[in-house]
């Protein structure tokens, strides 16, 4: 059982104020993913549960116990480091079972649990040697056991996956997955790319300028986004947006835009009724965009000339140049769109977005 | 490399690096025959007819012999010895101490500190000596290895510290705060990660510490008077040079006894002194 509970947390380095009134609750074996850009304050507030930043103030809960005061080593935390920090003068063997021989742990219990940890991340085979002689995958997977031999309350990731090539990663991820669903240990899990954070996250914590900007489920971050800055930074490739001015037109909510106009479903036009005559954000993912066919209602579309194709075999990314302004279409590979082609594109109504213009909230 | 033809090879790589080679290698070449030869050939006037400079028909062990018999040469090749490692020793603890609290601990000051120590340094020993000179007086230290043993440190810490705090620094931090994390309080992961990982500086710095105390010269020459308790450099120079009389036969054997521990500690530690200095630290 553990969970971890952040109060009012601020972070200041001197003139930066890094992380500002954080709270959040991780929920028994929860695995929590901490996402956004370089510089948004997750690794600072990752580290500060770690005790190895200071809390400027705020507190900090691991099973209802205040820890702002307490060394790391009585946190009862494993930490996965980017760079593995791996301990080089050190047997893989040696690395793992440093952590219980602090702890003053009986030299069979130690070997008992190396062993376990080392068959299931299938490192049996390289305990005698040096961190030096293994790849990044395998060093990646020591520092791994070196965290769960220890049977830690929480883990803590520390962008443990960047330093992997592409493929590496992908499987890594899996790897990760499947070692939380055995283990259930609660995971804080700090990362820049939102496609490890979508996959991985039980819920998912975006991070802005030390602020937070949504917590939540995958999906809930991919269908709902509560600003804008949420909504571009989860989804791959990332949502279109178009400032657009609403207007009313028998007794209908219009959005307007240079060179097009759109109506929105019922659904969401007694939301929009209220910003009537102001200027909004539109946002529509490229997933949500298709090439329109005869039976589309033509309000709900609007025409595009294609820039530039990529052809990712599963789909095509069609970069748009249309009224709304430039757009990225994620559609069919079977369309034969070429380059200066004048498509006429339809939305998908259910899936359209409005921001605020001035707040950038979602509406 | 140097690519192209040959000649560029040979003009711009081996004949500058023959040059430089036998510079460098040439005082050794002379220390070494010097020992050797003997007298009779030593001193004879430079255009006689048998002058031979470069090498000897007869050599000699007589002024290895003497330099053993009628001088005082392993007493002090045995004070320079023992001095040089306690300084070393000395200083390599308070060094390692420091460079890792200048680098890894962030007090106030740390940085204007660690500069003020780097001054110290910069003093030169031919002013430091005059009031080291009085302090070792009023300790009633004179004329006893401890007058050097004690004063060594005082620019073999600086350097120490100072190679120390560029070393810790190349060390990742993350290494220790894993440490710390896996339960090692900062004194144990000091002891059981960072100074492992930090040998080879930890190498560096003492082949140094050692090689500027075994040549020291001037606190040597300053501090001790007895015969018996001199330092090679010292006692070599005082001892075989009466009045204007130099015994070079001698001079040069003891130069030549006195580079060989020097030369053992360097070819024995030339690994990890290299991969010292060049800070690599594998990971």
């Amino acid at each position: 059982m553990a969970q971890v509970v952040i109060r009012n947390l601020n972070k200041k380095f001197d003139e930066v104020h890094a992380v500002k009134d954080v709270n959040l609750q991780i929920n028994d074996k929860e695995f929590m993913v901490f996402v956004g850009p370089s510089g948004c304050g997750k690794t600072t507030t990752l580290r500060m549960v770690a005790g190895l930043e200071s809390i400027t103030s705020g507190e900090i809960l691991i099973n209802d116990t205040v820890v702002n005061e307490l060394p790391p080593m009585d946190r009862d935390i494993a930490m996965v480091f980017q760079n593995y920090a791996l301990y080089p003068h050190m047997s893989v063997y040696d690395n793992m079972a440093f952590g219980l021989k602090m702890r003053k742990f009986e030299r069979t219990e130690i070997a008992q649990r190396v062993q376990e940890a080392a068959d299931i991340l299938d490192i049996g085979q390289l305990l005698k040697r040096k961190p030096r002689q293994l790849s990044g995958g395998q060093r990646q997977r020591v520092a791994l056991g070196r965290a769960i031999v220890r049977h830690p309350q929480v883990f803590l990731f520390d962008e443990p996956l960047s330093n992997l090539d592409a493929k590496l990663r992908v499987q890594m991820r899996v790897e990760l997955k499947k070692l939380h669903n055995r283990l259930g240990t609660t995971a804080i899990y700090v990362t820049h790319d939102q496609v490890e954070a979508m996959t991985l996250g039980d819920r998912v914590v975006v991070m802005k300028d030390g602020v937070v900007q949504q917590v939540g489920a995958p999906l809930e971050l991919y269908n709902q986004p509560a600003n804008r800055f949420v909504a571009g930074f989860i989804g791959s490739p990332s949502m279109n947006f178009a400032k657009v001015a609403l207007a009313e037109h028998d007794g209908a909510v219009w959005a307007e835009g240079p060179d097009f106009r759109i109506k929105p479903p019922a659904a969401c036009a007694g939301r929009l009724r209220g910003h009537a005559g102001q200027n909004v954000v539109l946002g529509i993912r490229p997933e949500d965009l298709r090439v329109a066919n005869g039976s589309d209602p033509t309000e709900l579309g609007f025409d595009a000339v294609v820039e530039v194709t990529e052809q990712l075999g599963s789909e095509i990314l069609l970069d748009l140049k249309a009224g709304p302004g430039s757009m990225v279409a994620s559609v069919e590979p079977t369309v034969p769109a070429k380059v200066g082609d004048k498509l006429r594109l339809a939305l998908n109504p259910d899936r359209l977005h409005f921001f605020d213009a001035q707040s950038e909230a979602a509406i | 490399m140097i690519e192209g033809a040959p000649w560029r090879r040979w003009v711009f790589f081996y004949i500058p690096l023959t040059l430089f080679v036998f510079v460098l290698l040439f005082p050794f070449y002379w220390m070494l025959i010097t020992s050797f030869r003997p007298d009779g050939e030593l001193y004879q006037p430079w255009n006689s007819p048998r002058y031979q400079p470069f090498f000897t028909a007869n050599p000699t062990l007589e002024h290895i012999k003497g330099l053993l018999e009628e001088t005082l040469f392993s007493t002090w090749l045995w004070n320079t010895m023992i001095i040089a490692s306690l300084s070393t020793v000395i200083s390599l603890f308070c060094g390692v101490l420091a460079g890792y609290a200048l680098s890894r601990l962030n007090f106030p000051f740390a940085g204007s500190l660690g500069t003020g120590i780097f001054i110290t340094y910069l003093v030169p020993q031919t002013l430091l000596f005059i009031p080291l000179a009085d302090i070792i007086r009023n300790f009633k230290l004179g004329d006893t290895p401890w007058s050097l043993v004690l004063t060594y440190p005082t620019f073999l810490i600086p350097f120490c510290t100072w190679l120390m705090m560029g070393y810790f620094k190349a060390v990742p931090k993350e290494l220790e705060e894993c440490a710390r994390i896996d339960g090692a309080s900062r004194l144990q992961a000091m002891i059981y990660i960072i100074i492992p990982v930090a040998v080879p500086g930890i190498m560096s710095a003492g082949i140094f510490a050692f090689t500027l105390s075994w040549n020291e010269f001037i606190y040597a020459l300053v501090f001790l008077s007895s015969p018996q308790e001199k330092t090679v450099p010292v006692g070599v120079t005082s001892e075989l040079i009466r009045g204007d009389v130099f015994f070079w036969g001698q001079l040069m054997a003891g130069a030549l006894l006195g580079s060989i521990p020097v030369a053992i500690v360097y070819s024995f530690f030339v690994e990890h002194y290299v991969s010292g200095l060049t800070g690599s630290v594998k990971g």
